[in-house]
């Protein structure tokens, strides 16, 4: 049968969510509900310092005097705040020395993803600091990272031990009055990542942390702070999947990067919440809050595969600061059922010769709705400015919508801005050419959307780019009848 | 090989073929020409299972197959190869991928492993060297911004990396200046062999000068009028269309 704008439109609905599993862990979980009691129970659980109890605290007071912001383009139903558990951790919380005492279900679980643990070890020499729902249950590579002098360990880990860090540039990017998700998190986050690089120091590896929501009905509020000091380098990965849950999970984190002179950061993320069945039913509610700083020739670079999630609010952005520095965003999000996507960056460029790139790819397929939002604003004193934007949409059938906001502020005369957009179909004419030298219709779409999605996977790492590649082809692809 | 029966087909509604018959052995070359409208490329799409196209009546068997119940990849598993009249842009897909995607596609339908990646390119640089295409073009994107004869020399290299039994050459010879032309036919009559055939769909007898077909139909108003030898082409070259028409009635 060749294929027909039906007949894939019947595919894409049969398309079932490939990770949905759950992990059946013994895990210590909050009653539901927030309050000044709960902000401190989490922050004595984890043994803080009192200023971190009293930040939290200020978030907490903070948040409650605000409201849910609705200026994105996705209709969902609003999450019950007082019927989330704020705290869920696994039972057993040794810190495990090698695999082999960790629980196997668990490792079953990294398996069935095909991201084991050891794998990535042994081949790709990664190190990976896994967060299965809020806490920390292995780290690895931390020795030779050490050597270095590089810190790479949970947030959590890091207030206790290098509390002079974390409070000198925590919410220094991310204040916590900054919107609402971000109030929330700052108040009741469980645990994330923390990254320090050294002066001078060029990390020898991929940092990469795979997250996953675990217990039903408990929200992940992640807080990731990396620091790359003058003249460092890293390159960061953040990996995430969920397992298949009926209700709504709410998932608001958030991530903080600072570069300072001339250092570089490369912040890569391949998103896979789930994203609800083909109805509409269930999926994770991501609202994230990513912000980088750079000071003076440094340069900050976000790549992004958004696939999963109900509701994706995304928006990581580029505070160009220091004269000279660099903000790059990268970016494919795919939509398909009823998955709704509001994503884009802000480029803020306040120092002088500062320049920005943004490449953006929506892909949008079934009932979807995927929207880029997108602010570049050049400050009075951003003498000579620079940017280049391209936003491409890729529409398959006719139930799915693509949007593009683009906002422009420029306040300086010297800037250069420039804005390309394009909208294009999957044509039946594509597929049947395909069709004909033997690749089928799935393999088609997968093809078609590779090569249209091309310019944003090249400049994810290459073992990270091959998992991007499956991950558009899950997302996408349906048995085919 | 190719056994056709009594092909009726329309689209929209419109009948286009009025009942084909027409037999394909191994080893021979076929031309089918005829003016424009009078049915020569709905023939390729329907052969080729392009479902824009209707099927009112009539049968293809290829090597016993039933090409009606196969979907256009099974037929191109079959060995079955269209040469697009217009070729269609694939966006960052680069040449070099495609042919590999398509191989492999073809492989694993039959239960074979991935072709490794040195045999890959060891085929690659051959094919290519066949039809002087140079290892830049391999890379670029699929047919975007190619002229109208890198897009029918990228059609016959796809078709030499395939090895098909039966290759359809729709128009391949349109858009092509005489330096490509020869080189494309060069590279059509390389690929020939006892085993495969092939059908060359034209308007003009220029292509046949250089790709010398075993039998010449004439194809009018949906219906193969008149077979022959290739001395029905020059024929036709000399008299024009206007002449069977005028036999006919």
């Amino acid at each position: 049968m060749a294929y027909t704008e039906e007949e894939l439109k019947k595919e894409l609905e049969t398309k079932e969510y490939e990770y949905g599993f759950y992990t059946d862990i013994e895990s210590d979980t909050f009653p539901v509900g927030l309050s000044e009691d709960v902000v401190v129970k989490i922050s004595k659980m984890k043994g803080e310092p009192d200023w971190m109890t009293e930040w939290r605290l200020s978030a907490y007071r903070f948040w409650i005097q605000m409201e849910e912001p609705e200026w994105a383009n996705v209709n969902y139903a609003k999450p019950e705040f007082q019927n989330i558990s704020y705290y869920s951790a696994p039972k057993n919380q040794e810190k495990y020395k090698s695999l082999d005492e960790v629980d196997p279900e668990l490792l079953e679980t990294f398996n069935k993803l095909g991201i084991s643990i050891e794998e990535q070890k042994k081949l790709s020499g990664v190190a990976v600091d896994i967060v299965i729902d809020s806490i920390s249950v292995a780290t690895t590579f931390r020795k030779t990272l050490s050597e270095k002098g590089i810190i790479f360990c949970s947030i959590s880990d890091a207030i206790k031990d290098y509390p002079e860090l974390v409070r000198k540039y925590i919410g220094s990017v991310v204040p916590y009055k900054d919107n609402f998700y971000a109030a929330l998190n700052s108040a009741v986050f469980s645990d994330g990542s923390f990254c320090y690089i050294p002066k001078g120091v060029r990390c020898p590896m991929e940092l990469s942390t795979y997250f996953r929501i675990n217990q039903a009905g408990t929200g992940q509020f992640e807080r990731t702070l990396v620091i790359a000091d003058q003249s460092s380098y890293v390159s960061y990965l953040e990996g995430c999947t969920a397992p298949s849950r009926d209700e709504n999970q709410l998932h608001a984190a958030v991530v903080e990067l600072i570069a300072l002179d001339d250092a570089e950061i490369k912040y890569s993320t391949v998103q896979n919440w789930f994203p609800g069945d083909k109805k509409g039913k269930g999926g994770v509610y991501n609202f994230v809050t990513k912000r980088g700083i750079c000071h003076s020739h440094s340069k900050i670079s976000w790549t992004q595969v958004e696939t999963g999630s109900a509701i994706t609010w995304k928006y990581p952005s580029c505070i160009l600061k220091g004269d000279n520095s660099i903000g790059e965003f990268y970016s494919i999000a795919v939509t398909n059922n009823f998955q709704q996507a509001d994503t884009g960056t802000k480029m803020i460029h306040i120092g002088k010769n500062t320049r920005s790139t943004i490449i953006s790819k929506g892909v949008s397929a079934g009932n979807s709705q995927n929207t880029y939002r997108g602010l570049v604003k050049i400050e009075p004193r951003a003498k000579n400015a620079r940017n280049f934007s391209q936003c491409d949409s890729l529409l398959m059938g006719n139930s799915c919508g693509a949007h593009t906001f683009p906002y422009i502020e420029a306040k300086n005369n010297s800037a250069q801005i420039e804005h390309e957009a394009s909208t294009s179909k999957i044509g039946e004419d594509q597929i049947f050419y395909c069709n004909q030298r033997g690749i089928d219709t799935e393999k088609a779409i997968a093809l078609i959307v590779n090569g249209f999605s091309k310019e944003v996977l090249n400049k994810l790492p290459m073992e990270f780019a091959v998992e991007a590649q499956k991950l558009l082809e899950i997302s996408l692809e349906g048995s085919v009848g | 090989m190719l056994i056709i029966n009594n092909l009726h087909a329309s689209v929209d509604g419109k009948e286009i073929l009025k009942g084909i018959n027409l037999q394909v052995n191994p080893g021979e070359v076929h031309a089918i020409m005829g003016p424009n409208g009078s049915g020569k490329s709905t023939f390729a799409s329907v052969i080729s299972g392009n479902e824009d196209y209707k099927l009112t009546k009539g049968e293809i068997f290829f090597e016993d197959n039933d090409l009606l119940e196969l979907n256009p990849e099974a037929r191109a598993h079959l060995g079955v190869f269209l040469s697009f009249q217009y070729p269609v842009e694939i966006p960052g897909v680069t040449v070099t991928n495609f042919i590999k995607t398509a191989i492999n596609a073809s492989r694993k339908a039959k239960g074979i492993k991935d072709m490794p990646a040195a045999e890959m390119l060891k085929k690659i640089r051959e094919k290519a060297s066949l039809l002087d295409i140079n290892s830049k073009f391999l890379s670029r994107s699929l047919n975007e911004g190619f002229s109208g004869g890198e897009k029918k020399r990228n059609e016959v290299f796809q078709m030499a990396m395939l090895e098909p039994k039966l290759a359809i050459l729709d128009e391949t010879d349109s858009g092509l200046d005489i330096d490509a032309l020869k080189i494309v036919a060069n590279g059509v009559n390389k690929l020939k062999s006892k085993e495969n055939a092939v059908i060359v769909i034209t308007h003009y007898q220029r292509l046949l000068e250089y790709i010398i077909p075993d039998f010449v139909h004439v194809i009018l108003e949906g219906k193969i009028v008149k077979s022959g030898s290739k001395e029905l082409a020059h024929q036709l070259e000399a008299k024009g269309y206007d002449w069977i028409k005028k036999e006919l009635s």
